[in-house]
């Protein structure tokens, strides 16, 4: 194992899309029980930088894979199907139906019920793409189609921040 | 059959080469030095049994100053030269000052960091604090009667890159080694964390003289996880003192600005008194002697809280953001804890317990179990823990970013995420032939570059003229585990390169470092030399230290050849140690360290599997 690794082989996780993010969150404190520049602040300006730089990289795989949108996309790339969203912009039309329908649904939400009701939604909407990237990615293999599914997640989650934003606006 | 014992990397083989080391409470109003004795952190008294020092600095001439509490009794016949709360200035322009109208200072608007105008002369906020740190690391000195190996300074949590970075040279100033910057509240959660036995999600409400913080924190079988974190670095009780004080002036029917610099301070004294008065009794006297009035009244306490409720409200405003940010609700926090001395007020303890609808752990005192967590930090931190291993995840506690087109801030670090990081972002030209990239390193959470800190400006030069659009510019904010930032700047195709440690725009730079420690005040007795050299020694032993139990763990890394260089090294630099002048040891130093940089990435490698490995064989 190097810094080049991949974050599945940095955390020791197979490498599919389904993991469970306590497993992750337990495996992320003991990598940096090991190699946190604090353990070896005693030790002089060689080991801090190189514990700098593990410590920076067991982060940055710890970001990627906690996030089920970005280890979605990571796995994707993984299998050379990588998301470039901004080359990729066309999006199925029945989609995009419904995220125009939630978009003016909000325009005329103007109480805290409202936007919730919203937001529920969304998220439910989220929660079913992730399945569906679950089964894409780890069941058949399709990593085309997984691609487009997470890159259709993408958009639902933007949306749900600037609900989050409304509502926050509105809450004391 | 004797065994041979083999220390722990991290551990000090030998028990008596002991390292002391402090942690130190650099306070708005008061500060703390305390250091793990037998076990327990304690903090450590002064000659009159006093562990608290006031932060006040008085000067009397060019040479001569008064610190704590003697500087404290002359701040209302000396308020010019007299500074008090000085931790508000850290880092801080002209600008960022608010209700400069009640400070009895005289401010230089500098670029980056304001000055103070006094009797002696033009004093940065970085030397005025390091007077306070300088009395501490002595009082240390003296309890031990010995070199203090290191410090770990503690910071709000809510302070920005420029705060931290003058705490830190205000550190280096004062001739400490800082081993690391820790939050205030992370360092109040040590505390409480280890006397405690305590697991589970916890909120630090962090009430100072002149901050306010925020954190919520996870602990797991010693790791302090920093989920989120918020505040104000400009709130505290300094702000309820100055409340009360306008709502004295208003029942008195006098104007601020009719005061006197005596007057103005008399008055924030007496206020600050009748604020602690309060904490124990609902009614007190109040009385002052100004120039031209004599107020005299009973205070209530529910005027008080009247007065001020507008500034809990505001500690509590920033509470709900940072429980938003943790998407936790507040059913799910496992215990409230309070810190720093304004907590003691009443209407907060009330406030804060109807918030989360439980009642805050108050078991420490509150203006001591920052110190006392930060020193357990600096134990650790100087390898002398046996047991007690913890692990401290903070996080930035402002996002970062750079100036794009239109003034608009491009967000490359978000806030909250945990340290050490690296992020990087790729940008580009805007016109044909463009050679040069100017670079403007922001932080906040606003979007116009107008409303975020400016933190630094740099150049990317000798980028090869292409068309606009074409070329590829990765530019890498590193944010270390003090939570300060260097920018990397770099051109894909060309390999043009150009690096910032965002230091010399805001905070002091080394030369101006190297100056204030010329003519400085608290080495000025010590021949310079001589402290060069025995900190030059000081390094050496540190370095020789570090590399012999790295040998003791993991020697078997090396080859034979690569164990003789590094033998060869140690024995050059014990040598030089002995007989050599102070660069001729730092030189050596540093070959060392240059020499076993490679040893030291095998060691990491190693034990990153080993971690794994373990992990492994747990999971069978």
């Amino acid at each position: 194992m190097n810094l080049q690794s991949n974050d599945f082989e940095l955390f020791g996780l197979p490498v599919q899309f389904a993991q469970s993010r306590p497993a992750i969150d337990a495996r992320w404190k003991e990598l940096q029980r090991e190699a946190h520049p604090d353990k070896f602040a005693s030790q002089g300006g060689a080991a801090q930088r190189v514990a700098m730089q593990w410590s920076v990289r067991i982060n940055e795989a710890y970001q990627r894979l906690k996030q089920p949108l970005s280890r979605a996309s990571y796995v994707c790339e993984l299998h050379g199907s990588p998301i470039q969203a901004e080359n990729n912009t066309a999006m199925p039309t029945v989609f995009l139906m419904q995220q125009m329908e939630w978009r003016e649904a909000l325009e005329d939400a103007h109480t805290l019920p409202a936007m919730e009701e919203i937001a529920q939604t969304v998220n439910k909407s989220g929660r079913e793409l992730l399945s569906d990237i679950e089964l894409a990615l780890d069941m058949e293999k399709n990593f085309i189609a997984a691609a487009q599914l997470v890159r259709s997640l993408m958009f639902v989650e933007r949306f749900a921040r600037e609900v989050d934003v409304r509502i926050d606006q509105l809450a004391p | 059959m004797a065994l041979l014992q083999i220390s722990e990397p991290g551990q000090t083989p030998d028990p008596h080469q002991r390292r002391i080391a402090v942690g130190i409470d650099l306070g708005t109003t008061h500060s703390l030095v305390a250091s793990v004795r037998n076990g327990v952190s304690e903090c450590l008294p002064d000659s009159d049994g006093r562990v608290i020092l006031p932060s006040v600095v008085r000067y009397l001439d060019a040479e001569r100053r008064q610190i704590g509490f003697e500087a404290l009794a002359a701040q209302v016949d000396d308020p010019r030269n007299t500074i008090s709360s000085v931790k508000r200035l850290m880092g801080r322009g002209i600008d960022d000052i608010g209700s400069r109208a009640q400070l009895p200072y005289q401010l230089n608007d500098k670029p980056g960091m304001v000055t103070l105008q006094t009797v002696a002369g033009e004093k940065s906020p970085v030397e005025i604090s390091a007077e306070i740190l300088a009395t501490l690391r002595f009082r240390a000195e003296d309890t031990f009667n010995d070199d203090i190996y290191g410090a770990v300074i503690t910071v709000p949590a809510y302070f920005d890159d420029a705060q931290r970075q003058a705490t830190k040279d205000a550190a280096q100033l004062a001739g400490l080694n800082v081993l690391r910057l820790i939050s205030e509240p992370t360092a109040a959660a040590i505390a409480y964390g280890l006397d405690n036995g305590s697991e589970g999600v916890f909120a630090i409400y962090d009430l100072g003289g002149g901050t306010f913080d925020i954190s919520i924190l996870r602990l797991t079988q010693g790791v302090f996880e920093v989920v989120a974190t918020g505040g104000d670095s400009a709130l505290g009780g300094d702000d309820y003192d100055r409340a009360l004080v306008e709502w004295i002036l208003a029942k008195a029917g006098l104007a601020a600005d009719t005061l006197s610099p005596t007057d103005k301070a008399a008055l924030l004294r007496a206020a600050r008194s009748c604020k602690e008065a309060l904490s124990n009794a609902g009614l007190v006297p109040f009385s002052v002697q100004l120039t031209k009035a004599l107020l005299n009244f009973e205070m209530k306490a529910e005027d008080f809280e009247t007065a001020t409720a507008h500034l809990t409200q505001r500690t509590l405003t920033a509470v709900r953001k940072a429980l938003r940010d943790t998407k936790l609700d507040k059913s799910e926090i496992d215990g409230v804890v309070l810190v720093g001395g304004s907590t003691r007020m009443p209407q907060v303890r009330k406030a804060v317990a109807s918030f989360f609808g439980r009642d805050p752990l108050t078991n420490l005192n509150p203006d001591e179990v920052v110190a006392l967590g930060a020193a357990i930090s600096a134990n650790q931190l100087a390898g002398n823990n046996i047991g007690n291993d913890l692990l401290l995840l903070d996080v930035i506690p402002l996002s970062l970013g750079i100036e794009t087109m239109g003034g608009l801030v491009e967000r490359i670090v978000p806030r909250n995420q945990t340290i050490p990081t690296a992020m990087a972002q790729d940008f580009t030209t805007y016109q044909d032939g463009q050679t040069a990239l100017a670079l403007h390193v922001v932080q906040g959470e606003r979007d116009l570059v107008a409303d975020c800190r400016s933190l630094a400006r740099f150049e990317l030069r000798g980028i090869p003229a292409m068309v606009a659009g074409a070329a590829r510019i990765r530019v890498t904010f590193t944010v270390d585990a003090d939570g300060l930032l260097s920018v990397d700047a770099k051109e894909q195709v060309s390999g043009v390169e150009a690096r910032i440690d965002v230091k010399p725009s805001y905070g002091l730079s080394d030369d101006e470092i190297a100056r204030m420690l010329q003519d400085s005040f608290s080495t000025a007795q010590q021949d310079m030399k001589a402290r060069a050299l025995a900190e030059a020694k000081l390094d050496a032993d540190r370095m020789i230290l570090a590399t012999q139990s790295a040998l003791a763990a993991d020697a078997d890394l090396l080859s034979p050849n690569e164990r003789a260089q590094v033998d060869s090294l140690i024995a050059g630099l014990t040598d030089t140690r002995i007989h050599g002048d102070a660069a001729g040891i730092e030189a050596a130093t540093q070959a060392l360290a240059k020499g076993t940089e490679a040893f030291a990435a095998e060691r990491m490698n190693r034990g990153i599997q080993r971690a794994l490995a373990g992990k492994n064989i747990e999971s069978v």
